[in-house]
């Protein structure tokens, strides 16, 4: 299951309903990402007081269901949940959930790192903060282009 | 009718979000195309010459610059992207 969506998500409900619709799993593995306070390099050390988060519709949810399709392709899978909030988020508030069952552990570890690793660099989300000091588009950084080459 | 598509910093520093544009004739792949768009607005010479990795896609699928353009493609222009 995949969302693009702007509301915020509980991933005590995505976990409860990703645990009742995979048949029988042994493990699940879920993954938050959220909005930090200090984003180092661009921020040089300024607390961030929003961050904007744009996506381009169709072709998100489109990439999304081909990581997630080629996530279960790999790993032997029973179920997958990928949530990405848009629009205007504040630090600390949640940005992304990613969530798989399988029948054992390391094949829910490995498609749910796996499953983030693409989405940030192939799913088209862009991040804007704005700190006291003004506003700025992030760039993308270069350790996570490395996280996607070590899958191949 | 060909779409084009901007997103991020260069829908910000082009002022629009797209362009409606019938495909000009010699325009047959993407190379092409960005250099008939340069030509035709200075702002969008200056975010080309001024970004160092700008990202094409056709129809929602990210391409190379020799990938062909036809009448009514769906092109996309953004940054690397930084979602996660």
């Amino acid at each position: 299951m995949i969302s693009v969506q702007h509301e915020d998500f509980n991933i005590g409900v995505e976990y409860e309903n990703l645990r009742i619709s995979s048949q029988s799993p042994g493990a699940i593995v879920t993954f938050t990402g959220l909005v930090r306070q200090i984003y180092d390099k661009e921020s040089k050390g300024d607390r961030v007081q929003s961050l904007y988060l744009e996506h381009y519709p169709g072709m998100t949810e489109q990439k999304l269901i081909e990581i997630e399709e080629q996530a279960h392709s790999k790993w032997e899978l029973l179920g997958s949940t990928i949530i990405h909030r848009v629009g205007e988020l504040s630090p600390d508030d949640q940005i992304v959930f990613v969530g798989v069952a399988s029948s054992h552990r390391e094949d829910a570890f490995l498609a749910a790192q796996y499953i983030m690793d693409f989405l940030k660099n192939e799913a088209p989300f862009w991040k804007k903060q704005k700190t006291q000091h003004g506003d700025g588009w992030i760039s993308s950084r270069k350790s996570d282009l490395a996280a996607i080459n070590k899958w191949k | 009718m060909l779409k084009i598509l901007y997103f991020a910093h260069l829908r910000e520093q082009l002022g629009r979000e797209c362009d409606d544009l019938v495909l000009p004739d010699g325009v047959a792949n993407v190379a092409e195309l960005i250099d008939f768009l340069k030509n035709a607005d200075p702002v969008v010479n200056d975010i080309f010459e001024s970004t160092p990795k700008i990202l094409v896609a056709i129809n929602q699928v990210v391409v190379s610059r020799d990938s062909e353009v036809t009448q009514n493609d769906e092109i996309a222009f953004f940054p690397p992207m930084t979602g996660g």
